[in-house]
């Protein structure tokens, strides 16, 4: 089945927005269809966040499978996807972590122009702070790392970083007196909501069908294979499986039969009132947990840590935000007189070594993409490419390979525990 | 001993009665048990890595660490964070 093309008609540019200023702004269609799940698809992907919609734009341009079903419980990106500080980097220390987010960047720095989307993505730098000598050591070994892959970043001293983010408290007796840094001048942040959209409307445009407010509530498994999916639009077979659901991947997996290396946390961010331009780059310090960037709105938007309990609340504890507002003001101490406008959680799916789970399942035609914990918003183009590898030929690409589920029997983990303050 | 709690609001140690949640801290799954030794690999890293994470109702260590130091386990809604029930850790 060939794709349809979008046609020009549909094909956001200056050309239209002018024809439809003229027309009244009475041209504009719907970004996708929203049609009625189908009883069989080729493939049915579980999940319409970031990497179930890439995955499903993936499955049909690298691969030409368009007889593709995306499920979504909820609203598209309304999970992970729409509650992340939008952070895109690739500053990791193993060579397996550095070569995988750093394509996914790459196709970031394109992903507008490949989807005909303005995901808005800015590279204007991502700083990490050190606060002391040991610090510093640290930081060299990574940059040393990264330059080694061929990844540009560079060390900072404690100038640099002043002269680039003025706003810093300047005093070498403060908590955490500025020492140094290191940063990724590549890295920035986009429009999370614009990457969600901006796949589905893609796919849609290549065939896929995306069905919102649609849960999966079990699975039809026979003979170790997963013969269709029920779901609250009824009962859908497909000869592959896809899933891509972060905080619910273990009751998922549950309800497929196995069991999956996560633990389910808290992770919260929030917004100030908006400002004029202060701060340019996003900077973090991880010693400090905490890290702040300014959005195109103004608004700062401010993260931290997980929170230390198991949890499904999708709500940030006030402990927590107490604790990063702090550290914020701490560096920032301009930053006190602002007022807090939103604060809200979403649930990370964290795995032992920080690094995400790609790869078969214990079913032979399920595919897993989960595991991406607090980093996951960086990873969607990539994610999503992997998993649509997977799915569409049944092995691994050759960055996925090291990411397989069987990691933790064989005891080759990815140890990304110090891949940032809660690697975004 | 046993403390039934209904509300959100600070946790109930069973030795010190109520007290801030700030005191206390989370300490991993109980259901987790050391298989033997010879052991296949699959159920190593099953008993180091994988674990009950339930959405709902958890059964979960936690530590009075602030206060009387003891390990307790907590019946604990991993949802609404509700501890509806918490008593002494027993080996």
């Amino acid at each position: 089945m060939t794709a349809p093309v979008p046609g020009i008609e549909h094909r956001y540019s200056a050309l239209r927005l002018f024809r439809e200023g003229l027309r009244g702004q009475r041209g504009w269609t719907p970004a996708w269809r929203s049609p009625e799940p189908r009883r069989r698809y080729d493939a049915v992907i579980i999940g319409g966040g970031g990497h179930g919609l890439s995955a499903a734009w993936h499955l049909a341009k690298d691969h030409g499978i368009t007889d593709v079903l995306v499920i979504e419980k909820a609203w598209l990106g309304g999970g992970n996807t729409g509650r992340n500080t939008t952070i895109i980097r690739s500053n990791y220390f193993h060579r397996e972590s550095q070569v995988i987010y750093d394509a996914s960047l790459k196709i970031y720095e394109g992903l507008s122009r490949e989807l005909n989307y303005n995901i808005m993505f800015s590279q204007r730098g991502n700083i990490e702070l050190a606060h002391a000598p040991s610090e510093m050591e640290g930081m060299r070994r990574v940059v040393n790392a990264m330059q080694v892959a061929g990844i540009e970043s560079s060390l900072l001293t404690r100038d640099d970083v002043l002269a680039m983010v003025p706003l810093l408290d300047p005093s070498p007796y403060c908590r955490w007196p500025v020492f140094g840094g290191m940063i990724q001048r590549r890295a920035g942040v986009a429009r999370h909501d614009a990457v969600a959209w901006g796949y589905a409307r893609a796919a849609d445009g290549m065939g896929v069908d995306i069905v919102q407010n649609c849960a999966v509530n079990g699975f039809r498994i026979e003979g170790g294979r997963v013969r269709a999916v029920e779901t609250s639009h009824g009962v859908i077979e497909a000869s592959v499986f896809g899933m891509a659901v972060a905080g619910a991947s273990p009751e998922l997996a549950r309800l497929a039969g196995f069991r999956l290396p996560l633990l389910c946390m808290t992770l919260q961010a929030m917004v100030s009132e908006p400002l004029k331009p202060c701060l340019h780059h996003v900077v973090a310090s991880t010693p400090n947990s905490a890290y702040v960037s300014q959005s195109d709105k103004g608004e700062l938007v401010i993260g931290g840590g997980l929170e230390p309990v198991p949890s499904y609340a999708r709500r940030g504890d006030l402990a927590k935000t107490r604790e990063v507002l702090a550290s914020v003001v701490e560096m920032f101490p301009a930053f006190s007189t602002l007022r807090l406008m939103r604060q809200w959680g979403g649930t990370v799916d964290t795995s032992p070594d920080n690094s995400p789970i790609l790869g078969p399942s214990p079913l032979t035609n399920l595919y897993l993409n989960c595991g991406w914990g607090t980093g996951g918003f960086k990873a969607i183009p990539i994610g999503g490419k992997m998993l649509a590898h997977l799915m569409a030929t049944g092995r691994h690409h050759d960055l996925s390979a090291p990411f397989g589920l069987e990691r933790f029997a064989t005891g080759r983990l990815i140890d990304e525990a110090h891949a940032g303050v809660a690697h975004d | 001993m046993t403390n039934p709690m209904i509300k959100p609001g600070p946790m109930i140690c069973p030795f010190c009665g109520p007290r801030d949640a700030s005191e206390f801290r989370y300490g991993g799954d109980p259901s987790v048990a050391r298989p033997g030794f010879g052991c296949s690999d699959a159920d190593w890293a099953g008993y180091l890595y994988v674990r009950e994470n339930p959405r709902g109702l958890a059964r979960e260590y936690w530590v009075h660490s602030q206060g009387c130091g003891q390990w307790l386990v907590a019946e604990r809604d991993t949802v609404t964070h509700l501890v509806l029930r918490v008593t002494e850790a027993t080996p």
